[in-house]
């Protein structure tokens, strides 16, 4: 049998398969890439840049072992290659393709139409620092570039939680209430080249939960004679912008109905949008997003121990912005530490992208806390537990009154 | 509660997938005694360089909370055994990271092992091994550099025979029955159980103390803050010409003061200055530049820049006038040429000892069907 073949007669077989996990050695790469096989993608494309990379060797080897019949198209530059995939989701296919640091942003054109167009694409970003200087280590600005476009952006910081929010975006992304892009985004190397177990779910288990995508009577089809993308000048352009933020706010609820099916279907998946870390009684809080949680969340412990009532806030979803439940999770703290991996160079207080965010929605709390915003933790670097313990210092004198500048922004584990 | 750490460290890209199955190994028998694991690389990494120092980890401990230490780390830097996959590592590591010379011991925590594949005795590594200041143990799996796991190689049982050995020298991280149980999923195999077990049962530790070992100060160098780095990203262009004390006269390029390429290499070439007929030949393909050109005009290959790639032995049209040799058999980087210069007698002497301690087998050939040869040649 062909590989094609294969993975139809796999597929039949999965009918009668039973509604169990099996538990697998693998990396968030590959985790992404069971989400793919698992979702059936039809069109998936790729160019190569490391960590993404990892992503498309594990899916190309399950087309050849048959487990995915797909199209798969190596493009010659990532404009491309999501340009392709632009393409396919508008005739009604289900898409993937991901990319890294600068190849993202070449790509940034089609990366652009694709939320404009409202097309339901699937992207992993596995986060690199922006060239120059060249580095292969983790940075957000590559993902948070599209913060504005109407791309929904999710950080993950497990590979469970990749394969998870994986299966959760197409869910989301193809409803008809939202139909715009999505990206889950995985640190470099802490995510992409590590290697944990994973629960895989099973195609029965999948299929319960992800219905197919159906783009009904938007699909360019002979049999539906449309045409998308025109050209409008202002007497049209303001509407479909507005369409385009309605879908955005309509994105909340769906992901909410998401997660909580996601959660009676597989006992797992959590919060959406914010995962919340003793903040029970917290006084006060560290944000950050990705895999950062693991040493904040061992900072955490540590300093709990010793009776410092400090919790951690890690933001899942970035857009849609979680306001509300980031209103509500820190109204009740004297002050919040905002970690950025990433940067936002001349911005208001020179400070990230999530702390300059994460300020705004803030600001009509009656008794909003103090933030400090800090940068660490860029081109890879390691962020301690150490780290997180002297930002939280910081947190905690701002709290008692001292005299912090709340109008700077600190740089975490650099060197003088 | 408790937490245990292995760091792997192997040659790019021969020794690639047989260190990503030790580590797979250890996770999966970890498993079978109910504890959680990770296994990964260490992301700077370029492994599928040929010959380049890399390394791989697997972290085992009982709780989730206590492997969120391990889940953002490029380094664990306390481990309790250090597996040396290619015994001229234990020169020390120079990896793509830029840390100069790291001691082979030097992420090995107090009284943990390191744990070497070796044909050599403990008193002859003990030689290139740095101090390390506190005391630890070395134990020695017989064997030597192997290919397991790569494309068409001969599966030698080298990653089976060191999980066997770890779980003897380790047994808190795993149990020689884990191992065993591990090794036969997804299906029962006598032979890889039975090396598993002989090797557990053969390895003998020895005890170092803090201050056994090589005494020279290993490599290193400082890297700026931000206020000394030059803005813009400039790196200022170096002088073409090195001037060397007592050198007047030929030509040392000048090469990066912070990158050397001391433990890259597995085989050194040693050049019989006596049939050289200053052809260039060597200097002009040497892709790093790794050759001086001495006052009287023959060609110096330079240690502080020499990968140890093999070009220049195989370019050279002279007869036996260039030959690679055992890194192994060397303490220092002297230059050839002022050995020769001194003492040409001697010289002569010291390069038919090198010569005749050519590599068994390394992580490059020195000769089309050599590696048939020797699996030919191994005793079964």
């Amino acid at each position: 049998m062909s590989p094609a073949d294969t993975a139809i007669a796999k597929k039949a077989d999965s009918k009668a398969a039973p509604r169990t996990e099996t538990e697998e050695l693998i990396s968030g790469s590959e985790a992404i890439a069971h989400a793919v096989r698992l979702a059936d993608v039809d069109v998936i494309t790729a160019y190569p840049i490391r960590p993404y990379d990892t992503v498309m060797q594990y899916v190309s080897k399950m087309i050849a072992d048959g487990d995915l019949d797909c199209e798969y198209i190596v493009a010659e530059s990532e404009h491309s290659q999501f340009e392709i995939v632009k393409h396919a989701s508008a005739v009604g296919a289900r898409v993937f393709a991901g990319s890294s640091g600068v190849g993202w942003f070449y790509a940034f054109e089609a990366l652009a139409v694709t939320a404009g167009l409202r097309l339901p694409m699937v992207a992993m970003v596995g986060n690199r620092a922006l060239d120059d200087p060249g580095a292969f280590g983790v940075e957000h600005n590559d993902a948070l570039a599209v913060r504005d476009l109407g791309w929904m952006l999710s950080w993950v910081s497990t590979a469970q939680e990749a394969l998870d929010t994986a299966l959760i975006a197409y869910r989301v992304a193809e409803d008809p209430r939202v139909y715009l892009p999505c990206a889950i985004s995985c640190d470099g190397a802490f995510l992409t080249h590590s290697q944990s177990i994973v629960k895989v779910p099973s195609q029965a288990m999948v299929n319960s939960f992800l219905p197919r995508y159906d783009r009904g009577d938007k699909q360019l089809h002979p049999d539906n004679p449309i045409t998308i993308a025109p050209q409008v000048n202002e007497d049209w352009l303001m509407e479909m912008r507005r369409q385009s933020d309605m879908a955005a706010r309509r994105a909340r609820d769906v992901i909410i109905e998401a997660y909580a099916d996601f959660r009676a279907k597989f006992g797992r998946g959590g919060e959406p949008f914010i995962e919340r870390y003793m903040m029970e009684d917290a006084e006060v809080a560290v944000v950050g997003m990705g895999t950062l949680a693991m040493p904040v969340k061992v900072a955490v412990r540590k300093m709990r121990e010793q009776g410092k009532k400090v919790g951690f806030v890690r933001v899942r979803w970035f857009r849609p912005f979680p306001t509300r439940e980031l209103q509500e999770a820190l109204a009740g703290v004297r002050a919040v530490g905002v970690i950025d991996r990433d940067f936002s160079f001349g911005s208001a207080f020179f400070s990230g992208v999530l702390a300059n965010d994460l300020r705004s929605a803030l600001y009509p709390l009656k008794n909003r806390p103090k933030i400090l915003s800090f940068i660490a933790g860029l081109g890879g670097r390691e962020v301690s537990t150490n780290n997180v313990i002297d930002v939280t210092g910081k947190v905690f004198d701002a709290a008692s009154g001292a005299d912090i500048d709340e109008q700077n922004t600190y740089w975490i584990g650099v060197r003088e | 509660m408790s937490t245990g750490s292995v760091e792997v460290v192997y040659r790019g890209i021969f020794q690639k997938t047989l260190a990503k199955n030790i580590c797979r190994g250890i996770v999966f028998a970890a498993r079978k005694e109910g504890k959680i694991g990770i296994a990964f690389g260490r992301y700077s990494d370029s492994p599928e360089r040929n010959g380049i120092p890399a390394k791989q980890f697997a972290v085992v401990a009982d709780t989730e909370e206590e492997m969120e230490e391990y889940l953002s780390r490029y380094e664990p830097d306390n481990n309790d055994v250090t597996i040396v996959a290619d015994d001229t590592l234990c020169k020390g590591i120079e990896s793509w990271a830029w840390y100069g010379l790291q001691p082979i011991n030097k992420l090995l925590k107090e009284g943990g092992t390191l744990l070497v594949a070796s044909t050599r005795s403990p008193e002859s590594l003990i030689g290139d091994i740095h101090r390390k200041g506190k005391p630890y143990h070395l134990a020695i799996v017989k064997a030597s550099a192997s290919f397991s796991g790569l494309w068409v190689y001969k599966d030698d049982l080298t990653d089976v025979r060191l999980l066997g050995a770890l779980a003897r020298v380790a047994p808190h991280i795993i149990s020689l029955d884990s191992i065993v149980a591990a090794l036969n999923e997804p299906k029962k195999n006598a032979a890889k159980e039975a090396s598993a077990r002989k090797a557990h049962d053969l390895i003998a530790s020895t005890a170092i103390g803090a201050d056994n070992g090589n005494d020279a100060v290993p490599f290193k160098f400082e890297l700026p803050g931000w206020k000394k780095m030059e803005e813009c990203l400039v790196i200022r262009g170096m002088d073409m010409k090195q001037e060397v004390p007592g050198r007047d006269g030929g030509y040392v390029p000048a090469r990066n003061p912070t990158f050397k390429k001391f433990t890259t290499r597995t085989m050194r070439p040693v050049i019989n200055f006596d049939t050289c007929t200053k052809c260039t030949i060597c200097w002009l393909q040497c892709p790093d530049t790794c050759f001086d050109i001495t006052p009287d005009g023959y060609y110096d290959a330079n240690m502080e820049a020499c990968c140890g790639c093999g070009i220049c032995e195989a370019v050279c049209p002279v007869d036996k006038c260039i030959t690679m040799v055992n890194e192994e058999g060397f303490k220092d980087h002297q230059s050839q040429w002022e050995m020769w210069h001194k003492d040409k007698q001697a010289y002569a002497a010291w390069l038919s000892e090198k010569i005749a301690n050519q590599p068994a087998r390394s992580h490059g050939f020195h000769h089309l069907g050599q590696y048939a040869e020797e699996i030919a040649n191994e005793p079964s």
